[in-house]
């Protein structure tokens, strides 16, 4: 019906972009006189050569899972929201006042709190920007991008003043009590006797994660609610038309793609640092851009996109520790996929396109060569004459 | 015919994926002629014309321009070979002068004023060869539509055009605009000019080509000699069949009002009131018709009605009053009172261009608890099924829920809108445009759909600018200007003429 098979726009056009961005990072890395093949062998046994690799890749890319869907679940309400960086260090607030506030029995009775303190931190945090957009018209681009610093300086403020216990010198919070601990992937998968790396903190969170991608998906294109964001998100006239607020979505939309970004907190702050520090998001919100631009706001692109993502971090990581490649290199690296699967998209897109019409343009020629079938016959005319 | 012919295509093709827009076109413009193209929407006249003028490229195919073998890859390429485009859709800077928009991308030097100066000794010239006077000075934006494409068509003369082509010029113009457009053509005619004039307008053709070319689904069925043919004989070309140019209605049996507007008035999003007093009755069995150039506050009536514009006044339905500002007043609470709306943008409101003609379907009627909702989700399945049965009764083509609203053509996205708006069997249809856009063969199915409708009790509010359309639809016919309903006529006892005067509004008060 489009232009291209499904599979051409969902795969083949990412993994075109993805290998022209390897190709231009393996001229950077010959230009500073290193073994690109050699520096790509790094990453991969980093990332994915053991579980110790795959545990953190998989732990990233729970961050970006969440993060990519807070941004996707705003685009189809045509909104675009770069403020996950700030929902999340608040959904982190969230999580930790929580965690704090009770001596948790068990990690199953403080999970389902810490998830409702997570997504409703998170959300209020994007509360505040949608109703200026929906109210007053103040671009949430902006906003959003502002409630970050914001976001920022109030938890470092807090974490300071009144979070920090007594006594201690870091600026965090005091470690969370054991019955909020969460379970560990390894500890999970102890439990059917397949052994997994104990270092990584990849936790229960990414299965998490798994669900909300289902609940997204669920949401967008199962739901009445979805099918409205989406319209709205095409075209608001259209949504005037049928009787769609376009104040409700906008603060619908953006509660919910808060409270994705919030619950990220889930995995750093409670899985992994079992405290709130300072900084605990460290760039997942922007990544999330990427991540949801990548994964065509699709919930299976997106674990496709986050899972490429971990790789990337996880991958830099082991690359800048074995090597004398800078880790300022590897941020290139980085920001050369984002710039290729994301900006640049349709320069690849483009040219894939033409390739599959000029194709199916032959077909249809040799088509018509054989003898016409009555399918492709002019309709017969109306007995009604 | 012997001479060489100003424009000549071999083989043109062109596909857009799996759409075959252009299928080895030949055609051949002979000077100093007006050469008309006519085809439904979708034929793929505009395409062809595209490619002329540099915006596509053709798949296969070659352009000879006098003769010459020429390429023509971007607009400048066309320039330059002598082809000017005047558009559909105006391209100009609202806020810049006449002379501004004349040179814009045509300047000369760094400086602007010598470019200005030569322009305007220029366009005092062509003023006078062609008589196309226009104030060089006007900014844009204080121009009405009709001297607004002049200027189109004196850009086009600036930069040395001689063949001249037009998309569909009179879509936006009044009746005696179009008239004074023709004059204009005739001219250029006379002063050796070729033109080439698109447009799915029957009387057009007849009234101003020389010779027209017939397209339809992507391909040139026929090209005749205007003299020698006959708008029957050519809406048959261009449908592929007989077609009822006239619309076959039995009297109307009207019965209890069911819409009674009474001083409605609209003042929009600028602070402008662009609806200023008006009331009116629709019956249950009867069409009322608004007739009115576009822009007299037909839209605003509309969107209130509809329920997504506020408005003072009162408004009951079937006795009840409506709620014209509150919390009531949305599209939904227009759809529970039993108002269906047909809305006169239907690519920006009535469908959401990208979505599944499915999923277009349950548009507007998609809401928890109503039919094509199962608990807490969507029925898919349900409304996939009921669209492939609407798509069969309204012979929407292709009968495919699942292709996406903007791979159809306008004829058959209005079947989609009609058929979701009529199966709802509303108490009131309000239609705007209904035929604006639409294919011949399909205004025939949509304006008996219409009828039919209004036979089985139904009040139906049509707006309409086509003033053929009003004509034959309706049973009552109410005419605004200036956000005011000027008169009411019957159709028996008024003709163009009369409803002419209305619209520019005039009435014969002292008479």
């Amino acid at each position: 019906m489009d232009k291209m098979p499904a599979w051409a726009d969902v795969l083949l056009v990412p993994l075109v972009s993805l290998i022209l961005a390897a190709v231009l990072s393996a001229l950077v890395i010959l230009g500073i006189g290193e073994n690109p093949l050699e520096a790509l062998n790094y990453m991969i046994q980093g990332a994915l050569g053991s579980t110790y690799g795959w545990g953190y890749t998989l732990y990233y890319a729970t961050n970006f899972i969440f993060t990519g869907l807070a941004v996707a679940v705003a685009f189809h309400a045509s909104m675009f929201n770069i403020g996950g960086e700030g929902q999340a260090t608040l959904g982190g607030l969230g999580v930790a006042l929580v965690c704090l506030a009770l001596p948790w029995p068990h990690w199953t009775l403080a999970l389902p709190a810490a998830i409702i303190g997570g997504a409703l931190f998170g959300a209020a945090w994007a509360a505040i920007p949608a109703y200026l957009q929906a109210k007053r018209g103040s671009h949430i681009v902006i906003t959003t991008i502002m409630f970050n610093y914001i976001a920022f300086a109030l938890i470092i403020y807090l974490l300071n003043n009144g979070l920090k216990p007594v006594g201690q010198m870091e600026s965090s919070t005091a470690k969370f009590p054991e019955g909020a601990h969460l379970p560990t992937l390894h500890d999970m998968l102890a439990v059917i006797g397949i052994p997994f790396s104990k270092a990584p903190p990849v936790n229960i969170s990414l299965f998490l994660a798994l669900a909300a991608c289902y609940g997204v998906w669920l949401l967008l294109w199962r739901t009445p609610l979805g099918f409205e964001i989406r319209a709205f998100g095409k075209s608001e006239p259209a949504g005037k038309y049928a009787g769609i607020s376009p104040t409700k979505i906008i603060m619908i939309v953006m509660l919910i793609s808060g409270g994705l970004a919030g619950l990220m907190a889930i995995n750093t702050v409670m899985g992994e640092a079992e405290r709130l520090v300072n900084n605990s998001v460290q760039n997942a919100g922007f990544i999330g851009i990427a991540v949801a631009l990548m994964g065509r706001s699709h919930p299976l692109g997106i674990i496709l996109a986050g899972l490429l993502f971990g790789f990337l971090v996880q991958g830099g990581a082991e690359l800048a520790f074995w090597t004398s490649i800078p880790t300022e290199l590897i941020v290139v690296i980085q920001a050369l996929v984002i710039l290729f699967t994301g900006a640049l998209d349709n320069m690849v897109r483009m040219p894939i396109e033409a390739v599959f019409t000029r194709r199916r343009l032959a077909q249809a020629g040799r088509a018509e060569n054989t003898p016409r079938t009555p399918g492709n016959s002019p309709p017969p005319t109306t007995a009604a004459e | 015919m012997s001479t060489v012919p100003a424009i000549e295509l071999k083989g043109i093709s062109k596909a857009f994926g799996p759409v075959q827009a252009n299928k080895d076109i030949s055609i051949s413009v002979q000077p100093g002629t007006i050469h008309g193209i006519i085809g439904e929407n979708g034929a793929g006249k505009s395409t062809l014309m595209s490619i002329l003028y540099g915006f596509y490229k053709a798949d296969a195919g070659e352009i000879f321009i006098r003769g010459q073998r020429t390429q023509i890859p971007d607009s400048q390429a066309a320039i330059a070979a002598g082809i000017g485009m005047v558009f559909q859709h105006f391209k100009l800077v609202e806020n810049f002068t006449v002379l501004e928009n004349i040179i814009l991308g045509a300047e000369d030097g760094a400086l602007l004023a010598p470019s200005l100066a030569k322009a305007r000794t220029q366009l005092k010239n062509l003023a006078e060869e062609y008589e196309l006077n226009v104030d060089p000075d006007a900014r844009i934006e204080t121009l009405s539509v009709g001297y607004q494409q002049r200027v189109e068509i004196l850009k086009a003369l600036y930069r040395q055009a001689d063949i001249l082509i037009l998309d569909e010029p009179t879509g936006v113009l009044t009746p005696s605009e179009a008239d004074q457009l023709f004059r204009i053509l005739g001219r250029l005619r006379e002063e050796g000019k070729t033109i080439i004039l698109i447009t799915h307008k029957l009387r057009e053709i007849m009234e101003i080509t020389d010779t027209v070319s017939v397209m339809r689904r992507g391909e040139m069925t026929a090209t005749v000699k205007t003299s020698e043919t006959s708008p029957e004989h050519l809406a048959e070309l261009m449908v592929g069949r007989k077609v009822l140019l006239r619309v076959d209605k039995k009297p109307a049996q009207p019965g209890a009002p069911v819409l009674q507007v009474e001083n409605l008035r609209v003042t929009d999003n600028k602070g402008v009131e662009r609806v200023k007093g008006i009331s009116l009755e629709v019956r249950a069995g009867e069409i009322l018709g608004i007739a009115g150039v576009a822009g007299n506050g037909q839209s605003e009536l509309l969107e209130v009605l509809g329920g997504y514009q506020t408005g003072t006044g009162t408004i009951r339905m079937n006795g009840e009053e409506i709620d014209l500002t509150g919390k009531d007043s949305d599209g939904q609470s227009r759809r529970r009172r039993g108002i269906a709306h047909v809305p006169e943008d239907r690519q920006k409101e009535g469908l959401i261009m990208d979505f599944h003609a499915w999923e277009n379907t349950a548009f507007g009627y998609h809401t928890r608890g109503g039919a094509y909702s199962k608990g807490l989700l969507m029925d898919n399945a349900a409304i996939r099924e009921d669209t492939q049965a609407k798509m069969d009764r309204f012979d929407v083509r292709p009968p495919n829920p699942k292709l996406a609203a903007k791979n159809f053509s306008g004829g058959n996205q209005q079947k989609i809108v009609l058929a979701r708006e009529i199966e709802r069997n509303p108490d009131l249809l309000l239609i705007g445009q209904p035929t604006r856009g639409v294919d011949i063969g399909a205004i025939e199915f949509i304006h008996q759909q219409i009828v039919a409708l209004r036979d089985q009790g139904k009040a139906i509010l049509l707006v309409s600018v086509e003033l053929d359309e009003i004509m034959s639809l309706s049973d009552r016919i109410a005419v605004m200007f200036d956000g005011h309903i000027m008169g009411e006529r019957l159709p028996s006892e008024t003709n163009e003429k009369d409803l002419g005067l209305l619209m520019a509004g005039i009435t014969e008060s002292a008479a």
